[in-house]
């Protein structure tokens, strides 16, 4: 029986590129983020003083702060999608991203004038910002999910998280692109958030979906 | 998986010929892997689930086969097929547990946890003098002196299957009248 199943298996075999798991996880997040992205040009566009955003410090922190999560995400994706690996380093840096940018947001905070405070926390998009970053983040999240199932990772729950922080960082990416707030406490509360709710979904769908 | 980490050089570049399509060295590779499996299958699995040894074996191998991109050429070629190895006994384990009727086994915890408390002793006496004579010696001599069944089977004239079933039928009895109430 075993026999015939090595023969089997053996016939079978097609030559693996040692990149291969990059390669596929690849397509799945270029699949991802070109969804996310179009959905975002149609659905809310980009904001209408784009270019002059480039100017702004605040565009680039909000751009980096979500890319660089969003790359950690598939850092440690690309790590836990393999039996028996754990992503410690990348969701260690998460943490470490995540604390700096929170603690700048609270010297913005206690460093701004009084009257100004609800503004930078608030902005005018406040309680919407969550929702789009969840929205945005789902074609990134499917894809993750898709590719997820493909590997072999022998901790669903970690795998899970990884996939949601990935895709919930990257659809944040993507909004910043439309979002016009620039209180660095808006970015580190109601952005934060929206990622935080995609990791959720992301770990839950792990556990739910990642057996093999 | 004892006796693997020696053989990582000759296992890894097995597998590294593997996946660049030598199928020959995938059979070697594949024939080798499915001893060990067996072995470290057979060590863990206990009497019950002894009969899926080879099930697991060959669901182990597919995995193998149908994940190997998974696998890192900077890493360790044994620690990626242990990885493998044990998540399929875990995931074994986990579904006979799921879908295990009263296991005797929890039931023999059961007493094994009444033995230890301090007005134990009576209490197990009580509890097996309910029981039909045969079976309470049958279960003392089984689950409390740890006889084999085997050895129970000779001294009492049954055969094993027969012993299996009334030390079986005698916990899950004892285990309706006494272990709802605690």
């Amino acid at each position: 029986m075993t026999a015939e199943l090595i023969e089997r298996l053996a016939q079978d075999l097609k030559p693996v590129p040692s990149n291969a798991l990059l390669k596929v996880l690849g397509i799945a997040l270029a699949f991802g983020l070109v969804t996310s992205t179009i959905a975002m040009m149609l659905w809310l566009g980009p904001r209408p003083d784009l270019f002059k955003a480039f100017g702004t410090p605040i565009f680039w922190i909000k751009f980096v702060y979500t890319l660089a999560l969003g790359c950690c995400g598939a850092w440690a994706a690309s790590r836990v999608a393999r039996p028996g690996e754990n992503g410690r380093l990348p969701l260690a840096i998460v943490c470490l991203v995540v604390l700096s940018v929170a603690i700048a947001a609270g010297i913005s905070y206690v460093t701004a004038p009084p009257q100004e405070r609800h503004a930078i926390v608030m902005g005018s998009s406040a309680l919407v910002c969550p929702h789009y970053v969840i929205a945005l983040s789902m074609p990134l999240l499917i894809a993750a999910i898709v590719f997820m199932r493909r590997m072999a990772p022998t901790n669903p729950t970690l795998a899970g998280l990884s996939v949601g922080l990935m895709a919930g960082a990257l659809g944040a990416w993507v909004y910043s692109f439309h979002c016009t707030e620039a209180g660095l406490p808006f970015l580190t509360l109601w952005y934060s958030l929206g990622i935080a709710a995609v990791v959720l979904v992301g770990t839950v769908a792990g556990r739910l979906f990642f057996r093999w | 998986m004892s006796g693997l980490p020696t053989s990582e050089d000759r296992l890894r570049s097995l597998m590294l010929a593997s996946l660049a399509g030598d199928s020959a060295a995938y059979r070697k590779l594949l024939a080798d892997l499915s001893e060990r499996l067996g072995r470290y299958y057979r060590r863990r699995l206990r009497e019950a689930l002894s009969a899926q040894v080879d099930d697991l074996v060959q669901e182990a191998l597919l995995a193998i086969h149908a994940r190997r991109m998974t696998y890192d050429p900077n890493r360790a070629f044994t620690a990626w097929a242990f990885a493998i190895a044990r998540y399929k006994l875990v995931d074994l384990l986990r579904r006979s547990r799921a879908q295990a009727h009263v296991a005797i086994d929890d039931v023999a915890d059961f007493l094994a946890d009444v033995d230890v408390s301090t007005e134990s002793a009576a209490d197990l006496a009580t509890m097996l003098d309910t029981l039909p004579e045969r079976t309470r010696v049958l279960i003392r001599q089984v689950k409390i002196e740890g006889q084999s069944v085997a050895e129970a089977a000779a001294s009492a004239g049954m055969s094993e299957a027969a012993v299996k079933v009334a030390v079986h039928r005698g916990l899950k009895a004892l285990f309706n009248r006494f272990g709802r109430k605690r």
